[in-house]
């Protein structure tokens, strides 16, 4: 025996050690994945052995390996081998083995159940310790089930280490198996007293963790907190209380009151800038929980604004950072206040810390007025131009928006400067995801702002004229549905009607969705333009008119959008109306334009056709025109965004009612199908129609594949029908007319080329480089105030005319046409435009603490003896359970020493009843709960005490199936979540750390030099700490 | 929360990497890329917060990192975390690392990666800060070497005097290390 462990030694001495596979990784920079792959072997080989050591070894191998991105899981028996080891070396490599490459759902740490609950109850301290660490990172919902009593106990441990780890293992076991927070809660809130002070910043700790969820529950606990906050000194815990008082008060706005006091004292009094920050933060919170009606605090406020101005003015980039974050925060409640500061943020835009310019623009919502709109959006434009990252670009741009679309355009004074805005964004941003966004605001500011109309119409012309889709997945091209919309719509005020309808007609490969808005504009723009005509009498100007665009319409007419399709049609039916009136009288005319126009264009027929056709005009045809214009007739107006919801329900309607009684449940073998055919049930029995649709929907893939087949030699044989992929009809333009047989497309698309469009494109991209045309307005703007300034006393009394005309604004100038924005909606009769929201409740399935949503209700400690005393079925009221703590609260600042001994002595033992009472019933009641939260607490106590009287057996068979429920629950989540981050996981971000790399290879000559050395002095400048760490240890 | 502490150097290789929260082997690879990338183009003279990290957390999350000669280490954590308290976290760390190894260098991570996640798991267990004294950190990670070391006992000497022959050889490993070729670095310079 002895001789083979020796042996075994021996052996070990010549297998490679961690030290030796770092090195041979490093000695094998060029084949390293070849080298890894090697080792990996020798490590199966070694780990085939039955020497411990050795295996240990070579797992030591493996978690170095995991780190450099190879799978090791296929180790996992072997890990748990060494995991199970007596001696603490190994075991030590084996949790952190299992802490790097277990996760919850590893199906080995079935096996391991045993063997942990044996270290945890080892008599060495430290065997349990690394025991707790690494469970902490792979604990199952099964493990935390089968530990939980025995990490409990540990709570209790005489050891502080062991206490300490417990504690905080305690709140990985409650996300894992949320039953376990009820038995548990008193032991935890023991230890937020705990004699040894990193127990209770351990307690502190988790208690914030769980308040993150249903922080109601944890409310009882602000007396204890409140005393730890006036007596600790450990800042690191200090934070940690802090931070929990900062989400509690929202809850009950008296804990604040009380708060504010001792927090503004710590303000004044650390000289830790960590604690000083999150003061700051609660007091913020406190302030926004109460209520504006407080002029007092308006001293609080103040503090706080002060300190973070010294904080942003700090040379800390750190600082500067958390100060704007604050910042934001109070701009909310505050603005007031805030704006005082204008200039230190504007200043922040100009930072060089992306981070930090990032969080100015937060707060520039609240920075604008009507005199900086201009010169802000300027620089926030001049940013763009210049800022890499498709993230802060994309920032930029929504605030941009944001900034200008507040309030109704409250600070927009020139509308025609803001489309400029957002036509040079469209230019700017080609690859924005927020091309949504643009044309929305496109459209409301049209719609809005009639003034602006004309100018809007012929920017739009200019923009669908020059926009080119580009290749790359982008959302920009939505601007092109806003663009051709607001052309079609406002169609009265184009310059130049027949261009904008040929730029329309042209072909382009855009989304079903924004083609068919396309065809709907031209129809808009043929009515207008047909009016004209008539108006003018210019008969043969209509009926080329029509010609021309029924012959270009056809092509969309067999688009492969079944809206364009349908959209397309229609139009067509309609034209095709008013032309066959004008065919009716000269026949030859038809003729002649066709062939005019499959030859030579539009051009050249105005002359030949006046002199041949008399301007009679058939009055059908005027019919057909006005009616046509009736159909676009009428002023649109924004429809309120929650007008829908507010539609009232007709008297007699019922909507829970079946239109039609849906059929007896049949003997029919799929409910699918029954579930299609719900509202033709009526006549689902013979039904001959019915019947024969249902057939064609039974179709075999034969069939199909047939008909599919027949379809396409049709079509290859119609001359009249254009190809469908875009692809061929390139491959069409290339080729030429003499390559192919389907010579109309080509024709179709030489003339095209040929309409006179194209010339007009330049002078929107010719301009940009000068000069934006953005600037020109606000060049003009300054031209402008200063000519104000000059007659500012002449105008005095025009000015006060002015308010009394239009009541909104300071600085609008007389010259300038006034925008007003039409602010009213589209709403149902009856109803008006309100503020209140429904307010979704918002549910996220991937939120990793959303089992932690239980309701603890941790009875007082004189509620307790009241309920055991006398059995007291009272409900616990919220209100007088605030009540009791915020007395509680005064009494112990008033009296800090009371006799807490006395009390608690009496308490233990009843708390001690009332924790074994507690376990049997904590089950039923958290299901019972969680079933239907929303019963009142008096139910959920009867119900409690009803429990209370049931068999043992029933409770534990009811403990078994709520215990799957969850687990299910937990296991899905894992699903969900592993979903998410699959998803996530195609994110890029751009490249540029050669040049970085190369700067700092000088440093890293990876030589023996210390890290700390050249730090630890340099550091606090380098990079600019400002709190050292012995302020928070 | 902390949902993972990552360390690596200047050209982004790995010295240690601590996931609180499972991701495979290719995802936590991808997240350390791209936490590099994000890092590394930052200058050091700007604040050490970042948002957006696609891969890890979301908008709750922060990366908090600091640059120590040729080391980033970097915290990822959820908005239940101070932010200035972790860049103390961070302080702590190193100096504790600095008198586990005795000025620390990047080659003591290198070659003893395990005993930095030991010296870790002292000071965070499980995403939740565990202890920041750091005369207690030093106590508790010399008590567990102690009872190393015992159970080593005479067994390990040979063993141990083998691995240091093995090491006598460094100083001429340092020589043959490759220094990036210089020429081009100076080109790069621009006055």
């Amino acid at each position: 025996m002895a001789l083979k462990k020796v042996k075994g030694n021996f052996e070990r001495m010549f297998d490679k050690n961690l030290t030796d596979l770092v090195r041979g990784i490093r000695n094998n920079k060029d084949n390293e994945a070849k080298y890894i792959a090697q080792c990996i072997e020798e490590i199966k080989q070694e780990l085939r052995q039955d020497n411990i050591n050795v295996k240990c070894n070579a797992v030591a191998k493996l978690t170095y390996i995991q780190m450099l991105g190879y799978d090791i899981s296929w180790a996992g028996f072997n890990i748990i081998e060494v995991m199970s080891s007596s001696r603490f070396t190994c075991k030590r490599i084996g949790y952190l083995a299992a802490s790097q490459c277990f996760h919850p759902d590893s199906e080995l740490l079935m096996l391991t159940t045993n063997m942990i609950r044996k270290d945890l109850n080892s008599q060495n301290q430290y065997d349990a310790g690394v025991a707790l660490s690494g469970l902490s990172c792979f604990i199952s919902p099964d493990l935390s089930r089968d530990l939980a009593n025995d990490i409990m106990t540990l709570m209790s441990s005489t050891k502080p280490y062991l206490r300490m780890k417990a504690v905080l293992m305690m709140y990985k076991v409650f996300l894992r198996y949320p039953e376990a927070l009820r038995p548990a809660f008193p032991k935890l809130k023991e230890k937020l007293e705990d004699p040894d002070p990193g127990v209770q910043s351990a307690a502190v700790n988790v208690i914030c963790e769980l308040a993150r969820k249903n922080p109601k529950n944890y409310l009882p606990l602000a007396p204890v907190f409140f005393k730890l906050m006036t007596t600790s000194t450990n800042n690191w815990m200090l934070i940690k209380i802090i931070k929990l008082f900062g989400a509690l008060t929202p809850l009950e706005p008296r804990l604040g009151k009380k708060l504010i006091e001792p927090l503004t004292n710590l303000i004044h009094s650390t000289s830790a800038m960590s604690l000083l920050y999150e003061c700051i933060n609660t007091v913020i919170a406190v302030l926004i929980s109460i209520s504006s009606g407080m002029p007092n605090h308006s001293a609080s406020i103040q503090l706080c604004v002060q300190k973070l101005r010294i904080l942003i003015e700090d040379s800390d980039q750190n600082l500067k950072y958390l100060g704007l974050l604050a910042m934001s925060k109070i701009l909310k409640t505050h603005p007031k206040s805030v704006q005082e500061h204008k200039d230190l943020i504007l200043a922040c835009l100009d930072d060089k810390d992306e981070s930090i310019r990032l969080r100015a623009l937060d707060l520039l919502y609240g920075m604008v007025s009507k005199k900086n709109l201009m010169e802000i959006v300027k620089r926030l434009l001049g940013h763009m131009e210049r800022a890499e990252g498709s993230l802060y670009r994309d920032e930029l741009l929504f605030k941009v928006i944001e900034i200008c679309s507040q309030s109704s355009y409250l600070y927009v004074t020139n509308f025609e400067w803001y489309l400029t805005v957002l036509v040079e964004l469209i230019q700017l941003e080609a690859g924005s995801k927020h091309g949504r966004l643009i044309a929305e605001q496109l459209l409301d500011v049209a719609i809005r702002v009639p003034v602006v109309r004309q100018f809007a119409v012929n920017e739009m012309t200019n923009l669908l004229d020059t926009f080119s889709i580009s290749s790359q997945s982008n959302s920009m091209y939505e601007v092109l549905y806003a663009a051709a919309w607001i052309v079609g719509e406002f169609s009265n005020d184009l310059e130049d009607a027949e261009r904008t309808l040929n730029i329309l007609l042209r072909p382009r490969q855009v989304p079903g969705h924004i083609q068919g808005v396309f065809v709907q504009n031209v129809t808009k723009l043929f009515t207008k333009l047909a009016t004209t005509c008539l108006e003018n009498k210019d008969v043969s100007g209509l009926i080329r008119l029509c010609d021309h665009a029924l012959e270009k319409l056809q092509s969309f007419s067999s688009s492969n959008d079944i809206e364009v399709q349908e959209r397309a049609n229609a139009s067509c039916i309609l034209i095709e109306m008013l032309r066959s009136q004008f065919s009716k009288d000269s026949s030859y005319h038809k003729r002649t334009t066709m062939v005019a126009l499959s030859t030579d264009g539009v051009e050249n027929l105005p002359e030949l056709d006046a002199s041949t056709i008399p301007a009679i005009i058939p009055t059908l045809a005027i019919e057909i025109v006005q009616e046509m214009a009736l159909l676009f007739d009428g002023e649109l107006i924004p429809v309120a965004p929650k007008a829908q919801r507010k539609v009232p329900l007709p008297d007699g309607l019922d909507l829970d009612e079946w239109i039609n009684v849906p059929p007896e449940d049949e003997s029919s073998n799929s409910s699918q199908e029954d579930k299609d055919e719900l509202f033709v049930s009526a006549a689902h029995n013979d039904s001959g129609a019915l019947s024969k649709r249902r057939k064609s929907e039974e179709l075999t893939p034969e069939q199909i594949e047939r008909n599919r087949m027949a379809r396409l030699i049709e079509q290859s044989h119609n001359p009249h029908y254009i190809k469908s992929s875009p692809s061929a009809t390139e491959m069409n333009k290339q080729k030429g007319p003499s390559a192919n047989n389907t010579s109309y497309n080509v024709d179709q698309y030489d003339n095209i080329d040929e309409i006179p469009i194209s010339e007009l494109s330049l002078d929107v991209p010719l301009q940009i480089g000068v000069m934006k045309r953005s600037d020109r307005y606000l060049i003009q703007e300054k031209t402008m105030s200063k000519e104000k300034k000059k007659h500012k006393k002449s105008k005095k009394s025009k000015r006060s005319k002015n308010k009394v005309a239009y009541s909104s604004s300071e600085s609008e100038d007389d010259s300038k046409p006034l925008h007003i924005v039409n602010t009213i909606m589209d709403m149902p009769e009856g109803v008006a435009l309100s503020d209140s929201e429904d307010k979704d409740c918002k549910f996220d399935p991937n939120d990793p603490h959303r089992a932690l949503n239980i309701e603890l209700d941790i009875p007082d400690l004189e509620e307790t003896k009241g309920r055991y005393h006398e059995v007291k079925p009272a409900p616990q009221n919220q209100n007088n359970n605030s009540q009791t703590l915020i007395n509680e609260i005064d009494s112990k600042n008033k009296t800090k020493k009371r006799d807490k001994k006395k009390s608690k002595s009496k308490v233990n033992d009843v708390e001690e009843l009332e924790r074994r009472n507690k376990d049997e019933d904590s089950v039923p009641k958290s299901h019972v709960k969680s079933k239907s939260k929303k019963k009142s607490k008096s139910n959920a106590n009867t119900s409690n005490t009803d429990l209370l009287d049931i068999s043992p057996e029933m409770i534990k068979s009811f403990a078994k199936t709520t215990l799957d429920d969850s687990i299910s629950t937990v296991e899905k989540r894992k699903k969900e979540k592993s979903h998410k981050s699959k998803d996530t996981s195609k994110g890029t971000v751009s490249v540029k750390k050669e040049k970085k790399a190369k700067h700092h290879r000088s440093h890293s000559k990876e030589k023996k030099h210390s890290i700390l050395e050249s730090s630890i002095g340099g550091y606090e400048e380098a990079i600019g700490i400002s709190t050292p760490s012995k302020e928070i240890i | 929360m902390i949902k993972a502490i990552l360390v690596f150097n200047n050209h982004g290789k790995p010295r240690l990497s601590k996931f609180y929260q499972y991701f495979n082997e290719d995802m936590q690879q991808q997240i350390i890329k791209e936490t590099f990338q994000l890092v590394s183009k930052r200058e050091d003279n700007v604040c050490n917060f970042l948002e957006g990290g696609s891969l890890i957390g979301g908008s709750d999350y922060k990366l908090i990192y600091r640059h120590y000669a040729t080391l980033y280490f970097v915290f990822c954590v959820d908005s239940s975390e101070s932010e200035l308290g972790i860049l103390d976290l961070i302080q702590v760390f190193v100096e504790t690392l600095d008198k586990c190894f005795e000025n620390v260098c990047e080659l003591d991570l290198i070659f003893h990666a395990d005993a930095v996640h030991h010296i870790l798991a002292e000071l965070v267990m499980g995403g939740m800060v565990l202890q920041t004294n750091m005369t207690d950190i030093l106590a508790r990670i010399e008590e567990q070497n102690k009872l190393v070391k015992q159970e080593a006992g005479i067994s390990a000497a040979p063993a141990r005097a083998v691995s240091a022959v093995k090491s006598m050889n460094i100083p001429q490993q340092i020589k043959d290390i490759k220094l990036p070729d210089l020429p081009q670095a100076i080109k790069d310079l621009k006055f």
